[in-house]
């Protein structure tokens, strides 16, 4: 199999897998206990998320351990608006976000939230005038990604940020789940941020909720005290030991792997260019992490099946607010309906070996000169 | 109100529509003002190729496509885009598979038929979207699909779901995206007689596919906005333009079945949605006697010979079906024979202007048309008195009204006449 679909998620690293089982074997209490086997696990748990904190540049105090980005998107839009109703109920968000944002803000707009959709630039960029244009004194939230995951695009998160010191009413959330572990991100701009271990070789089932300490925000999961009053349950132990190790492996070695992943986004895209039909949609600018391509006159569905047939992952965007419809991200940059649902993902790791890429060149090769026909060329 | 057997001419006064005595009817047309080539039907129609309603609109050469996924409905789309119009194509998700007993992480075949749709859309070019309809679905289709099963009926869940879904639903739709027509690949025709200010509802040219029975139920108004580009052309064309045309369910068997209850097995399903079981009861002759057992009166259709599980020295038939009692009644074949039926919320497409009515009648899909008399009766009713007894007349069941290829009008059976 050739996998390359590292943005929907990754393979665990061993070390990660061997800290989780050493802590589940080792830990048999509940963290909640208040016996000497809570106290060991309470113990470790604050190691854990002390480590964590320094990592990020953030106070343990402000990270709440969730089941995953979905959980930490949840708690945030639907914790925040809860929180501040009494200010106000308008939400400004994008057209790019994953539908863990985009769902609960459905969901608060049902409820009788006021949404706003700020436009996205030819760049994939948010159009921050037109975000000047859409805050008001009784917007409550922004919500946006940092990386939108079917481009990569990079979005201005501290502009953004700096545009918001104006409204004191209105909380940041950022959706930084494609850029932790990948790229530098600073905390330091937002309310709350989300990210998931399972994007950058840690395992799914856990996330974090990272939270400023002034912000108030009701919880999605009430009862108990728990470690944070924010989220009860009993801490997944095993799982957040394996967070910090995966958080640990990749922020250390981040410089190295960018480097390795941008040096394999340029040999993929160089060899995309002798290939007839292909249009690259990623904007100049995006994580190297993430290449959004399409095919001349072939759906991206269609592609996907067919490399599929031949061991080779590659992503379509799939979940979205209407079925069938095209991209919004792919749409706003190539401004073409049929492109956009031409488009598919490639996402890559410094993992991926080249011989890897050239398969893929060589499939889509023959996918082109397969359908050059009906595609036109 | 036209009369219909006054304006037809002598040689051509007999009302005839049974396919089985008469396999090759292929009538000639009788209108006064307009050509009806190859019409094998009876009733005069008066084809004006004009429709009054789309004229008027703002965009008259565009349409909402329904694309199931299969090919036929594909096929629609690619004629109609042919011929010039603007086409959107849209595909209803009906159900998930939580509503249908299925685990989350089974691909459902529902999502295979939008995908299918989808790449259809694709080639042709034409703005595509999945509309979600699974509440409804729910609550106008599943829910009267168990209401009438439990009543004692055999419920035809397919006419609901042309009802209320495909067109009450894609119709509201079209509007308010400013589209004339709304488009399926069912195999009909419709045509607008200018002389009677009417939309006529007619048998499609393939008489192995037509589709009108489940049509009945369509008024005026929704006839004005309906096109079924396949009404004349034959399966195997529709087959051959696919296949042409590179489309991905070019080879694609046709649906079967009912969509919700793949496995067929509706009595499962109904335990499993509702959270009952049904339980077990007696099979009865004719006088009340008990002869047996039963699993549960729902398991039961009229007229069902195989799966009784009890042998008898001649051939019985489940005759009837009691579910106060919980009983099911068993007899010979001759006591399924019934000389009519009652039918409620009838649609007439062509209103009735006499008491009587001489008409041939299905009252099931594939059935060869029966001559009979129908009588119209007050609050959406009608009777209606086969000339020769008829076999399994079923509640629940649609019967629809022909006078030679044209649907008169139809309804829901709710019970059956003995004698006259």
């Amino acid at each position: 199999m050739i996998y390359l679909d590292y943005s929907a998620n990754t393979p665990p690293d061993p070390a990660v897998l061997e800290k989780y089982l050493e802590t589940e074997k080792q830990f048999i209490g509940n963290a909640n206990s208040n016996h000497s086997a809570g106290e060991a696990v309470r113990r470790l748990l604050a190691d854990v998320t002390d480590n964590i904190a320094a990592l990020l540049g953030v106070l343990p105090a402000e990270i709440i351990y969730t089941s995953g980005a979905s959980e930490s998107n949840n708690m945030a839009v639907k914790g925040i608006l809860r929180a501040q109703r009494h200010v106000g109920r308008h939400v400004i968000s994008t057209p790019l976000e994953h539908p863990s944002v985009s769902g609960p803000v459905t969901f608060l707009n049902e409820q009788g939230a006021e949404v706003d959709m700020v436009r996205i630039d030819g760049d994939g960029r948010i159009d921050l005038d037109n975000l000047r244009e859409l805050l008001r004194g009784d917007t409550v939230l922004v919500t946006v990604t940092a990386v939108d995951s079917e481009l990569g695009t990079v979005q201005p998160v501290d502009e953004i940020a700096a545009i918001l010191k104006d409204f004191p009413n209105c909380r940041l959330h950022v959706d930084a789940t494609q850029a932790i572990g990948k790229i530098p991100f600073d905390f330091g701009n937002a309310d709350t941020v989300t990210f998931a271990p399972h994007k950058f070789y840690g395992q799914n089932g856990t996330g974090v909720l990272v939270k400023k300490r002034s912000l108030v925000i009701e919880p999605l999961i009430h009862g108990g005290s728990g470690l944070s009053l924010s989220r009860s349950g009993t801490p997944a132990a095993g799982l957040i030991a394996g967070l910090g190790e995966a958080l640990r492996l990749s922020l250390g070695a981040l410089e190295e792997r960018l480097e390795a992943v941008s040096e394999l986004n340029a040999y993929l895209k160089a060899g995309l260019r002798s290939i007839p039909g292909i249009r690259i949609n990623s904007p100049e600018g995006a994580v190297p992490h993430i290449l959004n391509i399409s095919l001349a006159g072939v759906k991206g569905t269609a592609i996907q099946k067919k490399l599929s047939d031949r061991g080779i992952m590659v992503s379509v965007k799939s979940a979205c607010s209407t079925e069938g419809t095209p991209s919004r991200a792919v749409l706003a940059v190539s401004r073409d309906r049929r492109n956009a649902l031409s488009s598919f993902r490639i996402s890559l790791s410094h993992l991926t070996e080249r011989r890897e890429i050239d398969a893929l060149l060589e499939a889509l090769g023959d996918i082109s000169r397969e359908c050059g026909t009906e595609a036109g060329l | 109100m036209p009369d219909i057997s006054r304006k037809m001419p002598e040689n051509n006064g007999k009302i005839t529509g049974d396919y089985e005595e008469l396999p090759g009817n292929n009538g000639q047309s009788s209108g006064t003002c307009g050509e009806m080539p190859g019409s094998p039907g009876e009733t005069p129609v008066t084809d004006c190729r004009t429709n009054p309603a789309a004229e008027q609109s703002a965009r008259p050469k565009s349409a909402l496509i329904a694309m199931s996924g299969g090919v036929d409905s594909s096929v629609a789309a690619y004629i109609m885009k042919r011929d010039g119009y603007y086409c959107e194509g849209t595909t209803m998700r009906l159900y998930r598979n939580e509503d249908i007993g299925l685990g989350s992480f089974r691909t459902c075949c529902s999502q295979k038929d939008i995908e299918d749709a989808g790449e259809v859309a694709f080639r042709l070019d034409i703005p595509y979207e999945v509309l979600d309809l699974t509440v409804d679905f729910k609550k106008h289709i599943i829910d009267k699909f168990i209401r009438v099963y439990e009543a004692g009926g055999t419920p035809n869940p397919c006419i609901d779901c042309n009802r209320y879904m495909k067109f009450d639903m894609l119709l509201k739709v079209a509007e308010e995206r400013g589209l004339s027509y709304v488009v399926t690949g069912h195999y009909a025709r419709i045509q607008y007689d200018c002389e009677r200010g009417l939309y006529l509802l007619r048998k499609a040219a393939d008489p192995g596919k037509d589709q009108s029975y489940v049509l009945y139920m369509l008024g005026q108004e929704q006839l004005a906005r309906i096109k079924f580009p396949l009404g004349d052309i034959p399966k195997d064309e529709t087959r051959r333009i696919a296949a042409e045309q590179g489309f991905v369910n070019a080879e694609k068997h046709d649906s079967q079945d009912i969509c919700f209850v793949p496995d067929g097995d509706y009595v499962g399903f109904m335990e499993q949605y509702t959270g009952k079981t049904y339980p077990a009861g007696d099979f009865t002759d004719r006088d009340g006697n008990i002869v047996g057992h039963h699993r549960g009166a729902v398991h039961y259709t009229i007229g069902q010979r195989k799966g009784i599980g009890i042998s008898f020295n001649e051939p019985v038939y489940v005759t009837a079906k009691d579910m106060a009692k919980n009983t099911v009644s068993l007899g010979p074949e001759n006591e399924l024979y019934k000389r009519g039926l009652v039918a409620e919320d009838v649609n007439w497409i062509l209103p009735p202007d006499k008491s009587a009515i001489e008409v041939t009648a299905r009252t099931r899909y594939r059935q060869v048309e029966k001559k009979g008399t129908a009588y119209p009766l007050p609050g959406n009713r009608l009777k209606l008195i086969f000339d020769e007894p008829q076999r399994a007349i079923t509640v629940g069941q649609a019967v629809v009204l022909y006078d030679g290829d044209v649907v008169l009008g139809g309804g829901t059976i709710s019970g059956t006449v003995d004698g006259i």
